[in-house]
């Protein structure tokens, strides 16, 4: 017989290493990310106000409250930020994934799905394509360690340079659509698991995944459609 | 009509099994899909063959035993049972590929037939309430609000039957225990063990072996009772309340 001790009220083990909490941590961490991906986007658009406002912009990042904090004190919150959210989504998608692999060692033999998302489908090879990704734009953009520009550049150099290479541009794009579909099944499965959605919210929170992904991918990729089709360099 | 079927044959779990071909002729439309086999299992036994073993009772898509995967859809192109889809949703001359049910806390049986107890067990873990109910009681003595009453009621048409985890591409068990999570999370009788049956149903469907729900959404496509994708919210829901608070799993 099972009974709630109100004198223990700390969360047992079970109730934290179950399939439902690993979700609430990919939920969580996916919403810190998205609000990171939200600033970032409207980062990359002062590339529209020229290379001055785009780097000093850039230069503010670093520079950010002082002197009353030390430099780089924003930058350091969002990088702790950031690595330790990416490696609880991945923790949390690893762990279900062998869960799911397990559950079902052999598959059909015919399979039809019935209303399953293509988005839905790409989750999880999808977030491992932007993970390398993610490690790609570090070291062309951050570091500029594979950038044609080299490390010495400045970010606005760095950015011209990488987009006027077909290869990085082509690179850039399919990343970006993909982070696109995942947003689109992980806003509205987000929404699901943290026990927001009902029946009739349903179809309205899936509009709005579908059109909030859209809307911030195409944020993304109108920086380098600008340097393809030459407004900016 | 003139059907030509591949079915799963497995002897028992220790052995491998694959598809076979039968020819089955003269099945009526109005037939249930049920009766089809039962008529090709006919033929099976006047040729000395060992018929085709499936679960089935009540044959009117209440009891929830019956349910295979038919041309790769739980309980084939209809959103019913398989006992009430009928022969008429397919075309003379047409291939039916039938399979059982597919996930490790369902192991075969035989053939297209699969044990289910796992689902028994989630049960056990929680999907009751422990107060003596006695007789039903006069219905004004506890009121509960209409819409409570409609979504309780539409969450325990819930039979068990296990499409949902058929159709789930990661085998996951979540919408069956969340009909029942939601089903007494909403009235007032399973209000004491609300945070405990949630972590204890959720703990032991890990247990045994399902998958974790990734809100594709296959699941409410295939339930023959139309149970939505809204009850897994409320199980998050009530989930996220159990951690707050504390709650205790079995120990």
């Amino acid at each position: 017989m099972t009974v709630t001790d109100s004198a223990q009220r700390r969360t047992p083990k079970a109730a934290k290493t179950n399939s439902v909490f690993k979700k609430f941590v990919m939920a969580i961490s996916g919403i810190l990310m998205l609000l990171f991906l939200i600033a970032h986007m409207i980062g990359n658009l002062h590339v529209f106000q020229g290379a001055a406002s785009f780097n000093s912009y850039s230069e503010w990042l670093r520079t950010v409250g002082e002197p009353a904090l030390p430099p780089r004190t924003l930058l350091t919150v969002i990088e702790i930020v950031l690595s330790v959210s990416v490696l609880a989504h991945m923790w949390a998608a690893i762990s279900l994934w062998r869960q799911a692999k397990r559950a079902r060692p052999e598959g059909y033999v015919t399979k039809k799905s019935v209303v399953q998302t293509y988005a839905s489908r790409t989750m999880r090879w999808g977030g491992v394509i932007i993970a390398l990704f993610i490690v790609y734009h570090i070291l062309d953009l951050t570091f500029g360690a594979v950038n044609p520009a080299g490390t010495d550049s400045t970010p606005y150099s760095r950015l011209v340079a990488s987009f006027q290479n077909p290869i990085a541009t082509t690179v850039y794009v399919v990343a970006l659509v993909l982070l696109g579909m995942h947003l689109r099944h992980g806003i509205w499965s987000a929404t699901q698991t943290l026990g927001q959605s009902n029946r009739r919210r349903q179809k309205s929170v899936n509009a709005f995944a579908i059109a909030f992904a859209t809307l911030l991918i195409a944020g993304y990729l109108v920086v380098p459609a600008a340097v393809v089709f030459g407004l900016v360099d | 009509m003139n059907l030509t079927l591949r079915i799963w044959r497995q002897k028992d779990p220790s052995v491998k099994g694959k598809m076979v071909t039968y020819k089955v002729s003269d099945i009526s439309p109005d037939m249930s899909f049920l009766e089809m086999l039962d008529v090709l299992n006919e033929q099976l036994i006047m040729d000395g063959d060992d018929p085709v073993a499936f679960d089935h009772d009540c044959r009117e898509g209440i009891c929830g035993m019956c349910g295979v995967m038919i041309n790769g859809q739980a309980h084939g192109p209809q959103q019913t049972t398989t006992c009430q889809l009928h022969m008429r949703s397919f075309k003379d001359g047409d291939t039916i590929d039938v399979e059982p049910w597919r996930a490790s806390p369902f192991p075969v049986i035989k053939d297209l037939a699969v044990d289910r107890r796992a689902f028994d067990r989630i049960i056990q873990a929680g999907g009751y309430i422990s107060a003596p109910t006695g007789t039903a009681p006069e219905a004004h003595s506890m009121l509960v609000a209409k819409k409570d009453s409609d979504a309780a009621f539409d969450a325990a048409t819930c039979i068990g039957c296990g499409a949902c985890v058929a159709a789930c591409p990661n085998a996951s068990s979540m919408l069956f225990t969340a009909a029942k999570v939601t089903h007494l999370g909403l009235l007032p009788q399973g209000q004491p063990e609300r945070n405990d049956r949630v972590i204890n149903m959720v703990a032991q469907q890990d247990a045994e072996g399902f998958g974790g729900c990734t809100n594709i959404g296959e699941c409410a496509a295939s339930c023959p009772k139309g149970i939505s994708m809204e009850t897994i919210s409320r199980l998050n829901h009530d989930l996220l309340g159990a951690l707050r608070a504390g709650a205790r799993p079995k120990s």
